[in-house]
């Protein structure tokens, strides 16, 4: 459980996984191959299924992309889905929307892939 | 974060454009489908069906000076696997279509399947030493090109002229799709 403080000042307790700035109520269908995972904690939690338990392991070293779990541990990506979405709902994982909330090919984002591709030049 | 796929038919070059791209060794993953070509998103329907697994690569760009990741998918090339496209077109920027000279026809069904999806692309030519080179305006003829589609050459081994056309597919998504 972690801390959070209410306006006067005395702290409310609140379940780990509605304090973060992820969504914790991901349902399959809005999990994405770009979708960014983080496991929350900082320790890997027990008596996890073998597969449940390797994705939270390989997250625990950091963020990484739905695709990317899928392409570490040799999973397919349909399987993958499924799993984080077990462990979302359980507060293993939290899920961090990876894209602008104002559309994907905004202006503002492309001039700066822009900016960025052309300073690899 | 961004994505942008790499499409085009079997063996014109995705796996070696991405490579000469990714900052890692391009990860594979895979998709399992069933007989009828829709991904398969449901364990249970797997039990009694018939079901295929399909490898996809994919790559890791990264923009320090931006704080940005490009991501570069490589999107199936046989036509049968159409159905992933769905999913991989899904907030994808725009998409390189790579095509090989020497069979321009197996492309078809790749502009078709991004112009569906209402993905912005360009073509860029594989120059594979034995495909033959035609003059730009033949090539845009032959591929039914709109106007304002770019149409580049790139040799995909050359992560120079691969950057180039990221850079190429990103100036034409500023200037129409904005």
């Amino acid at each position: 459980m972690t801390g959070m403080a209410a306006p006067n000042g005395r702290r409310r307790l609140v379940p780990a996984f509605l304090a973060t700035d992820g969504s914790a109520w991901a349902s399959r269908n809005t999990l994405d191959r770009m979708t960014v995972l983080t496991a929350t904690g900082d320790r890997v939690p027990e008596g996890l299924d073998p597969p449940e338990h390797r994705i939270v392991t390989l997250l625990s070293g950091g963020a990484l992309t739905l695709a990317e779990v899928a392409a570490y541990l040799r999973l397919p990506v349909s399987v993958v889905k499924v799993l984080v979405s077990e462990l979302v709902d359980h507060g293993r994982l939290t899920v961090h929307a990876p894209l602008s909330r104002s559309g994907h090919r905004d202006r503002q984002l492309l001039e700066r892939v822009l900016s960025g591709l052309r300073a690899r030049l | 974060m961004a994505k942008i796929l790499v499409a085009g038919a079997f063996g014109v070059g995705k796996t070696t454009m991405i490579g000469s791209l990714s900052e890692i060794p391009p990860l594979h993953t895979e998709e399992v489908m069933t007989t009828v070509g829709a991904a398969v998103d449901h364990l249970a329907d797997l039990s009694g069906k018939s079901t295929t697994t399909v490898a996809m690569d994919f790559g890791r760009y990264s923009l320090p000076s931006q704080d940005l990741v490009l991501y570069l998918f490589g999107a199936p090339g046989q036509e049968r696997f159409r159905a992933l496209w769905e999913d991989l077109a899904q907030q994808a920027l725009g998409a390189v279509v790579l095509v090989d000279t020497l069979r321009l026809e197996e492309s078809f069904w790749v502009m078709s399947a991004v112009e569906e999806r209402g993905v912005p692309y360009v073509v860029a030519v594989n120059t594979f030493p034995r495909s033959p080179r035609y003059p730009v305006e033949q090539l845009r003829q032959a591929l039914d090109l709109d106007p304002r589609t770019p149409l580049l050459t790139v040799d995909a081994r050359d992560p120079t002229a691969c950057l180039r056309v990221l850079i190429a597919l990103v100036d034409h998504l500023l200037a129409h799709y904005t």
